[in-house]
């Protein structure tokens, strides 16, 4: 069977889309309630076998986590955090993956033509045909998700599976989840469901309950209910935002002309920095960013 | 379970208790959250560890390993001592208002009748006044004042058991064990339901039984048996666990839960006598005394199999059934496989010197380790049917730690047969709340891998070929049991099913009007109440009766219409018995047969007969004419229950490996009369050598010891390896790190894992001294995918069970850690 | 210039379709197919614990009789009242379990004293049991116990099993035990 096409709203190293405006498609969700959610890994292994990823050797270092951080195999991770509050021990499982940027700074990073594009519903995905590699895209994430593999030189990154979400299902890792933490549809009803849960928590006397959809990053397509309002609490960053050389990129660079030789050019310029010091990419992403890679939280 | 696991979408509390559903039952689990989505039901978790339960739960209280009786009954006494009970359901489902004997006592941690040289209770004294079983009738006391009635000595048995004492053996602090109490009590009235759920966190010990009767107690008190959203919900841990024990999986049942013939009962007749209780009158509440059926489901299982064979004149071919003295269970089978032999009736038999296992892995599954591999190793033969090599069918070839012998020195002959995996045959599985649901077959099994059903049948007909040319020991035994399958050496299940369904074999009359013929020789019957006990009708299991009628195939339904609402599903595969949703029902509904709570309707009297569920309960019998519990002489749920074999009523005992001396009572600590095996392998650990409290447990990434052996699988990415989880003080006090190689020894012997160092598991005060509990899962072994072989985490655990259902202590015993 | 698509796609990589000024990335969506569309469903039930969720298996080919099936994909079942389409980390791995290149394919013996698998013959293995059943059987068949009552049992033999199975193959396995007189009987539900 042959897909039906999804249009294109925004594309890497591109002045336009491909939006003809005759179809109009809602944007999705996908809503995460941390507060429901047992760590029970069902979405991690939905992931991997509904995308057929490779293993990831791993070790048990003194964690139920799977492994530290994601990998251009492993896109969907649970992070689990001890903490005591007020004297009560609380054990958080927070669902890592893509968060599906309205404004996602990995496709504004991203200096290959056609590489990162975001669909007309509002997924954002990477072309593994198109990807040069050059791992900018890295740098461009407040989220830390663009994972390099060093296998095929491309970057991969969970895709809310649009090939299913293009027939009409649900994401594989939401389907699975045994405890409905995880739902999917239109953004707005998926908002709706997050602020009711919200709601419900701080009548319970979580007063700090909140729904986590920055609008640094002008809202995400992964939306996620937390009971205090401590982002970093769950690895997550207070207020992300899209680095100061990216947004610069992308708003005077890419305008003055999109040629396959400058791409090139940057895209070296661009594998350079991702691998180096991560506070070259500006200052105004360096406070509350997720814990590095060799951070793992306890268990 | 009794009710469903949809069903616990209808309950307002939900105590998850001696099992961790979010961890081994996380779909199940779904229904937690529905409760408390829908109708704001708060989620209580007691466990020793801050489990994954614990992590969404609203209250989580701690308590030590092994003291959950005492929790227990601080709730019952709680409940009682607020009157936060259900007291008319009390009154007419329990037998709270019955007056017992004057002999009974407990005293000092014993109950009366115990016979020191034999170490076991003669239960004469824990009978209700009178003698019942001959007069048919006996007093009762309705408004529960009278001294000696059931409920007065339940409230004066569990009087001792205060906040306080609950905190000094639990270790639970009394403001979150109070908390605890509010909550579950609050359903303690005809307005509000909770639900119960367990697992092996409360089989596993040597006083499991009591633990879950303390539990069925509390659910009775609060009126909740019977109930939608209510019930005692045990979450089995297989998929077929349920079924292989409906079919007489275990040596002292036969399908059915009919009594494995003893041989005090040489005759059809005495077997038959002896299975049916007789009736204990209480005024109107009769009891149905539905076991007085039994002679019917014997002797139609009979029919079943020796087919033509079983006639009248023959007793059914009774005298050819093997006939059991004394216990031949799990730990008995292999101390008996080590000694080569035991006693029986006073004289010396032989112990097994040939083994077969299907699906199962002994070495893994079996307390002891070492004693396990040295039992195997004693063996003339043994057979193993397996998708993978599993340490059982390679135990020749143990690590040396195991203290096996070397493979030169070990005769037995071993058979490794590859088997189908579920995807690869039909049939059907039971699940936990008893539906029988038929799967479909995918694929053919790889290589030469055959379905479990011809094995058995191709040894079967190989070994019934041998007796018919050689003829040997009672070659009756062995010719007449029937396998006239359309294919005898691959039978259809469906062709099973069907025969475990039951048909007539003659035309069945309709007992009211012997004119008309209800069914004729041949057809399938439509439900156990067709059965008889004159050779008229053949049934494999009479609870399966109604799984395969005439109208088909009814584990193979699938509509998911639910006109109630409350997750029954009547049309949805077939729940036994009688594709009833909810067992006790009945007890639903008040004494004149109105719903206790018109929202969730069991089942309910319409003034001509009881609708709703398939009614546990004669259909056309008016409220007042049956007790709710038909399956009991008396009729009524038991607040006090003279048939185990350690005491009528619970009481906190230590586990056999005690980390402390009992605080209620010093002289008795551990249950009196609990299993316990005297060979050289079988040693017991004190509190002064191995002082920490450990318990074991499976995760929610694996499955028991199977998914290790999955080659390039997800899960074995997902929890690479075995692991103990550490409390932050003990770890500091130890000098471990996080990650770091640590040793966990018992008296048994010593494994070595990755150290967890967690604030889920949390120092403990016990009886006023400070106590560490630790932990680790089980799903490792020395056979395993490459690179995720570990221990056998019943390498430490002992011989040691229960007295009623002889299940190991996995979850409490003793070990000490030590930096590897 | 008539391409397909996909066609088109293979030049466009190569780069030189940049500069014909065509937006690339218009077809990309169906590289990614979706990859159980025409695969042959059948429902079953997880063979994990007893929460007995629904699960539909996908195969290779359309159970045509030249078609070999291989499990490609398992995925909850939407219309199981319990399971509702969900699945724990253990049931969405199932493929990982049937496909599990650890798998037994072959029957093996081991002799007496032996430190190795030998291979044998479906035919030689069920022979080879049935005569140590039998053997055994007929060397320690009890016909009456010590106090004289007819007991007849096998306790040379033990057997454990079904929990893992089918009820059906429950049944035919007590009607085996049955048959042998094996007293030493029991099940994962004891332990």
């Amino acid at each position: 069977m042959t897909a039906q096409t999804l249009e294109i709203k925004r594309s890497s190293a591109s002045l336009w889309g491909t939006t003809t405006g005759i179809r109009t498609l809602p944007t999705v969700a996908k809503y995460i309630d941390t507060t429901t959610c047992i760590g029970c890994k069902a979405c991690e292994a939905a992931c991997q076998e509904w995308n057929d990823l490779k293993r990831v050797p791993t070790t048990q270092d003194g964690s139920y986590q799977t492994m530290p951080q994601l990998d251009a195999d492993f896109w969907n991770l649970i992070r689990f955090n001890e903490r005591e509050v007020d004297g009560g021990l609380m054990w958080m499982m927070r669902k890592d993956q893509c968060m599906h940027c309205a404004e996602p700074g990995c496709l504004a990073a991203c200096p290959a033509p056609g590489a990162i594009v975001q669909y007309s519903n509002g997924i954002v995905d990477v072309n593994p045909e198109l990807c040069i590699g050059c791992g900018y895209c890295a740098t461009g994430c407040p989220f830390d998700v663009p994972k390099f593999h060093a296998k095929t030189s491309k970057m991969s990154k969970c895709t809310l599976c649009v090939d299913r979400v293009e027939v009409g299902l649900e994401p594989a890792c939401v389907k699975a989840c045994p405890t409905g933490c995880l739902n999917f549809g239109e953004k707005e009803d998926m908002v709706a469901l997050g602020n009711a849960r919200v709601a419900q928590l701080k009548t319970a006397g979580f007063s700090e309950a909140v729904l986590y959809d920055p609008k640094g990053v002008g809202g995400t397509g992964v939306i996620t209910v937390l009971k205090f309002n401590r982002p970093e609490w769950y690895n997550l960053p207070a207020d992300p935002h899209v680095p100061l050389l990216v947004r610069a990129w992308k708003s005077i660079l890419r305008p003055l002309g999109v040629f396959a030789a400058l791409a090139s050019v940057i895209a070296v310029f661009g594998h350079f920095t991702t691998y180096g010091p991560k506070e070259v990419v500006g200052s105004d992403d360096t406070l509350d960013r997720p814990r590095r890679d060799d951070e793992r939280g306890p268990q | 379970m009794t009710n469903g696991w949809v069903d616990i979408k209808n309950a307002d509390v939900i105590l998850a208790m001696g099992g961790n559903p979010a961890e081994n039952h996380p779909v199940g689990f779904k229904w937690f959250m529905e409760a408390r989505k829908i109708r704001g039901a708060k989620l209580v978790a007691v466990d020793p560890r801050f489990t994954r339960t614990a992590a969404v739960a609203d209250l989580y209280a701690p308590l030590r390993a092994g003291s959950d009786i005492a929790f227990l009954l601080g709730l019952i006494r709680y409940a009682i001592s607020t009157g936060r009970f259900h007291s008319d359901y009390v009154k007419i489902h329990t037998n709270a208002p019955y007056i017992i004997n004057d002999k009974f006592a407990f005293q000092d941690g014993m109950f009366s009748g115990f016979d020191p040289t034999t170490k076991q209770y003669a239960k004469e004294s824990w009978a209700y006044e009178g003698n019942p079983a001959a007069q048919g009738s006996y007093t009762v006391d309705m408004t529960l004042q009278h001294p000696r009635c059931v409920f007065q000595l339940l409230k004066a048995h569990v009087e001792r058991y205060t906040p306080e004492v609950v905190e000094q053996i639990c270790g639970t602090p009394k403001d979150t064990f109070l908390k605890v109490a509010d909550i579950v009590t609050s359903t303690g009235n005809a307005a509000r339901v909770g639900t119960l759920t367990y697992a092996l966190g409360w089989t596993q010990h040597s006083i499991g039984v009591q633990i879950i009767r303390a539990g069925a107690m509390l659910q009775l008190l609060l009126g909740n048996v019977g109930r939608p959203g209510g019930g005692v919900n045990a979450f089995r841990g297989h998929s077929n666990i349920q079924g292989a024990t409906d079919t007489g999986g275990t040596f002292e049942i036969l399908p059915g839960y009919l009594k494995t013939p003893t041989s005090q009962f040489q005759t059809l007749k005495d077997y038959n006598e002896a299975g049916v209780p007789t009736t204990l009158n209480k005024q109107a509440w009769a009891s149905m005394n539905y076991w007085s059926n039994y002679s019917k489901f014997m002797v139609s299982l009979l029919k079943a199999l020796y087919g033509n064979a079983a006639t009248k004149e023959n007793d059914f071919g009774y005298t050819w059934m093997p006939k059991v003295d004394g216990n031949y269970s799990w730990m008995y089978m292999f101390d008996d496989m080590y000694k080569g032999s035991s006693m029986r009736a006073g004289g010396k038999e032989p112990g097994p010197e040939g083994f077969i296992t299907f699906g199962m892995n002994p070495v893994a599954l079996g307390p002891n380790s070492k004693k396990m591999i040295a039992a195997l190793s004693k063996l003339k033969w043994m057979v193993v049917v397996e998708n993978v090599e599993i340490e059982t069918a390679r135990f020749w070839d143990a690590p040396k730690e195991y203290g096996g012998a070397a493979p030169s020195q070990i005769p037995t002959e071993v058979y490794l047969l590859p088997a189908t995996s579920f995807a690869e045959k039909d049939g059907t599985f039971t699940n936990s709340a008893r539906w029988l649901q038929w799967k479909w077959k995918a694929l053919d099994p790889p290589g030469q891998a055959k379905a479990d059903q011809e094995i058995i049948s191709r040894i079967f007909l190989a070994v019934q070929a041998l007796y018919r040319k050689e003829g040997g020991a009672l070659p009756e035994q062995v010719l007449n049991v029937s396998w006239s399958y359309a294919n005898p050496a691959n039978p259809d299940l469906a062709e099973v099913l069907k025969e475990m369904n039951g048909k007539a074999l003659a035309d069945l009359k309709d007992p009211k009007d012997p004119t008309k013929v209800v069914k004729t020789a041949g057809q399938q019957i439509d439900g156990f109440g067709q059965l008889m006990d004159d050779g008229s009708t053949m049934c494999g299991n009479w609870l399966h009766s109604g799984v395969f009628t005439e109208a088909g195939n009814n584990a193979q339904r699938r509509s998911n219409a639910d006109p109630s609402g409350l997750g029954m599903f009547p049309n949805w595969a077939f729940s036994w018995p009688a594709n009833r949703r909810i067992m006790y029902n009945r007890a639903s509904a008040d004494a004149n047969g109105a719903p206790w709570d018109p929202t969730r309707v069991g089942i309910k009297w319409n003034g001509e007969k009881w609708v709703g569920d398939t009614p546990d309960m004669k259909p056309d019998a008016p409220p007042g004419t049956f007790g709710a519990f038909i399956m009991l002489p008396e009729g009524v749920g038991r607040l006090f229950a003279a048939g185990l074999n350690d005491g009528p009523f619970p009481e906190h005992y230590e586990p056999v490996e005690a980390p402390i001396d009992n605080p209620l009572h010093p002289h008795v600590t551990s249950n009196p009369v609990a299993l316990k095996f005297a060979s050289d392998k079988d040693s017991i650990g004190k509190k002064e050598d191995f002082p920490i409290v450990c318990t074991t447990y499976r995760l929610t990434e694996m499955f028991h010891y199977w998914t290790k052996h999955q080659q390039g699988g997800v899960l074995n990415e997902l929890q690479p390896d075995f692991f103990v989880e550490i409390p932050e003080a003990l770890a500091h006090e130890k000098g471990i790190a996080n990650g770091s190689t640590v040793k966990v020894t018992s008296a048994r012997g010593a494994i070595e894992g990755v150290a967890m160092v967690t604030k889920r598991l949390r120092p403990m005060k016990i009886d006023g001294k400070n106590l560490w509990q630790i932990g680790f899962p089980i799903h490792w072994g020395f056979m395993a995918a490459k690179d995720h072989t570990g221990p056998l985490a019943n390498f430490l655990t002992a011989s040691v069970g229960d007295p009623n259902t002889w299940t190991p202590e996995y979850k409490a015993f003793l070990v000490k850690l030590d930096k590897a | 210039m008539d391409l397909s698509r996909r066609s088109f796609l293979k030049v466009s990589t190569v780069g030189s379709a940049v500069a014909l000024g065509f937006d690339l990335s218009k077809a990309h969506a169906e590289m990614r197919e979706f990859k159980i569309s025409r695969t042959t469903e059948t429902r079953s039930i997880c063979p994990y614990c007893a929460v007995s969720c629904g699960v539909i298996i996908h195969t290779l080919g359309d159970k045509s009789k030249n078609a070999t099936a291989s499990v490609v994909h398992i995925e909850g079942d939407p219309d199981h009242p319990i399971s509702r389409g969900s699945l724990c980390p253990k049931g969405i791995t199932l493929k990982d379990d049937i496909n599990n290149p650890n798998r037994l394919k072959a029957p093996k013996v081991r002799r007496p004293g032996s430190d190795k698998w030998e291979d044998i013959s479906w035919d030689d293995a069920i022979k080879g049991i049935a005569r140590h059943i039998k053997d055994t059987r007929d060397r320690t068949f009890v016909a009456k116990n010590a106090k004289g009552q007819v007991v007849n049992r096998t306790p040379g033999m033990a057997m454990i099993g079904g929990c893992t199975d089918t009820n059906e193959f429950n049944f035919l396995q007590w009607k085996a035990i049955t048959a042998w007189g094996v007293p030493y009987r029991d099940s994962q539900a004891r332990v």
